[in-house]
């Protein structure tokens, strides 16, 4: 038996994050109550340390190890770049909020680095085994962040159904993939597609496990019909674990899309096309109009991703390059715009009072004109308005779209994202021209308030200048495309 | 004269039908649950026939030692009210009797379908100097190294997560710190009150 040591190098980022997390997890046993504040500035280390072996280690051109289980490509340099920026904003926002809610403890920290070990695990997977098992382990630490303010009737409700309905999705997937698996004789990716194009598998087989993929894939997104819990989830987790799952977990989905439907299933263009469509357009339907009857902000938001991840399909589903770069891009663009919106949200919100409901942004213009101002940049954005990055985002999936013929299918996600403009609108009314009712101050933390500011000045700068992170997805997807 | 494997094959298959109807007919749940302790043990008793060492060990360490255990425990610390669990037999008879039959035909449809002979005759016994917990443990180790960490890492979370949700420390009980009583002191208990003494008015 001879067994050669794989080559490391590639697995660097993920090494050094499981290391420094167990080091966390460690650490903080003799950290102090009052000195809490050290587990959060090694959290944050810790992402600084991932975030340099990424950058560092960019080779640019498609690398397998582990006997070609594990793929590391610029398209999953970047977008694990994007999840590590995103958590560390997060936690950066989330700061104050779980210390007055007595979340800020070391398990806070670590579950979130061990969901973002799952997400970069899924990113570079190249084998359904290992794609399954790094969603588990997001599934699963999600579900703890979820619940874990236990004392919340609410957040043991939604992490509940987020349990339950994740293993069911799981099954679902499971039992697509072992379809797979039983038609084309792999797990690995490239082989998988191999066996495809030479024509070996059964046909019937292959697209009866293709529907349960997708409908597994479907759910882990959160997109009609499988979106139920995504409005309990965003309502009922703490929203600064709320601003988690809305943000680097859809990075995760739209890698397993990729690896998956575009990897190494490729060759069955034509039958996930179809179903993709039928997905997209509900979301978009059913995203865009019950978003509107929302008064609680946080539920709003849920529908409002609902309709984002119905865009960002559109662009998956036109299986060209750059589809999957406008698809990308779209998802960059919408994790900034999510960040923003949510770290308002915990900005407004203080001691005992959490700024989720949609009265609670009445006349924040005359309260603080520049988290207004702020607040107006991140809904234009999301709304798709010209010169913002929101607006970019859907022209490019859209003209993927236009590029692939499908005519009518622009034109109804152009009236959807009408209707969606509606409640993006509200916001800004009720923060412009009501009269506010709540008259306290609002007070943060320096960092917070800088850091809010960049990310929402972003959405504006990328809206303006948005042809570097095109320039930047594009050249990613067609590296990565290649091999 | 009997083939001796013959012989162990069907005490075993006997021991493991009756402790299967004993699962389902026992009126006591702990026997229910030994009874299943007791058809685990065949079942890996029969695995071992078919030289499947590892599955049988493996279902008697992790079904027999630590799945049964925890279910004894749940079922010992519940006081489980037996009358409702039979309330309502005859009302949902029917549906049980309908998926009953309905598997007893998949089942006989499957056993004489003519393919069911032919399935073993592609696979070959292996050699005797085999050991599959060898051969899985090479692969386990190499191959799927990286599959393997990941789970480690899961069961991490999982420790962490379950930690996290139901360790709490209540404000409410009246649990007195030993070392904290010890290291009282006298002014903290005691406040001495100058007073004027009763002759001097």
């Amino acid at each position: 038996m001879t067994f050669a040591t794989p080559n490391l190098v590639p697995v660097y980022p993920e090494m050094f994050l499981l290391a420094a997390l167990s080091a966390i997890l460690i650490a903080d046993l003799f950290v102090s109550e009052a000195h809490r504040f050290l587990t959060y500035a090694y959290t944050q280390l810790a992402l600084v340390g991932t975030a340099g072996f990424l950058v560092l280690g960019a080779t640019g051109v498609p690398l397998t190890t582990f006997g070609g289980m594990f793929v590391d490509d610029p398209m999953g340099r970047t977008l694990k770049l994007v999840a590590v920026l995103a958590v560390a904003l997060m936690l950066a926002y989330s700061r104050s909020y779980n210390q007055q809610r007595g979340l800020f403890r070391g398990e806070f920290h670590v579950l979130i680095l061990f969901a973002l070990l799952g997400i970069m695990v899924m990113v570079s997977a190249n084998h359904f085994l290992v794609l399954y098992l790094g969603l588990e382990l997001l599934s699963l630490s999600m579900c703890a962040l979820i619940a874990l303010q236990r004392d919340s009737a609410q957040s043991t409700e939604a992490a509940m159904k987020y349990f339950v309905l994740a293993a069911l999705a799981s099954g679902l997937l499971l039992y697509g993939l072992s379809m797979l698996y039983g038609a084309t004789g792999s797990l690995q990716m490239g082989l998988v597609a191999n066996a495809i194009l030479s024509g070996s598998a059964d046909p019937a087989i292959l697209v009866f496990g293709l529907v349960f993929v997708v409908a597994g894939l479907a759910f882990k997104l959160g997109v009609v019909p499988f979106h139920m819990w995504v409005p309990d989830v965003y309502e009922g987790a703490p929203t600064a674990v709320t601003l988690f799952v809305s943000t680097a977990p859809k990075i995760a989905a739209f890698a397993f899309f990729m690896r998956l439907l575009v990897g190494a299933l490729g060759s069955l263009v034509s039958d996930w096309q179809s179903m993709l469509i039928i997905v997209s357009v509900l979301s978009m339907l059913v995203g865009n109009v019950t978003a509107i009857a929302q008064t609680n902000i946080k539920r709003m938001l849920a529908y409002s991703t609902i309709s984002h991840m119905g865009f960002l399909l559109l662009g998956i589903l036109s299986g060209s390059l750059g589809g999957f770069a406008a698809a990308m891009f779209y998802v960059v663009a919408y994790v900034l715009m999510s960040l923003g919106a949510f770290g308002i949200i915990l900005l407004l919100g203080r001691e005992g009072f959490e700024a989720d409901q949609l009265d609670d942004f009445k006349g924040l213009n005359k309260r603080n004109p520049w988290v207004a101002f702020l607040m107006l940049l991140i809904m234009i954005s999301m709304a798709g308005v010209p010169v913002s990055v929101g607006f970019f985002a859907k022209l490019s999936v859209l003209s993927a779209v236009l590029d692939a013929g499908m005519t009518w299918l622009v034109v109804v996600a152009v009236l959807m994202s009408l209707i969606g403009a509606f409640y993006y609108l509200r916001v800004i009314k009720l923060m412009y021209m009501d009269e506010p009712e709540d008259t306290a101050p609002i007070v943060a933390e320096a960092d917070h308030r800088i850091l809010i500011g960049l990310n929402a000045l972003a959405v504006l700068v990328l809206g303006i200048l948005p042809q570097p992170l095109i320039d930047l997805c594009l050249a990613s997807i067609t590296q990565s495309m290649r091999g | 004269m009997i083939d001796f494997p013959i012989l162990i094959f069907s005490a075993f298959a006997l021991v493991l039908l009756a402790s299967g109807v004993g699962v389902i007919t026992a009126r006591n749940p702990v026997h229910a649950a030994l009874f299943l302790v007791l058809a685990f043990f065949t079942a890996s008793g029969l695995w071992l026939m078919l030289e499947a060492e590892f599955l049988a060990i493996a279902l008697v360490l992790v079904y027999v030692g630590a799945v049964m255990v925890l279910f004894l425990f749940v079922v010992m610390m519940l006081n489980i009210d037996l009358d409702r669990l039979r309330e309502g037999f005859w009302k949902h008879l029917p549906l049980g009797a309908g998926v009953a039959l309905l598997m007893v035909a998949e089942m006989l449809l499957v056993v004489t379908s003519k393919q069911f002979g032919n399935l073993g005759s592609g696979l070959h016994a292996a050699p005797g100097n085999i050991s599959n917990t060898r051969e899985l443990g090479l692969v386990l180790y190499t191959d799927y190294v990286y599959p393997f960490e990941l789970a480690a890492v899961i069961l991490l979370v999982a420790i962490v997560a379950a930690i996290a949700l139901t360790l709490r420390r209540r404000k409410d009980t009246r649990h007195l710190d030993p070392a904290w009583q010890v290291r009282v002191r006298a002014r903290d208990r005691l406040r001495i009150v100058p007073m004027r003494s009763e002759k001097d008015q």
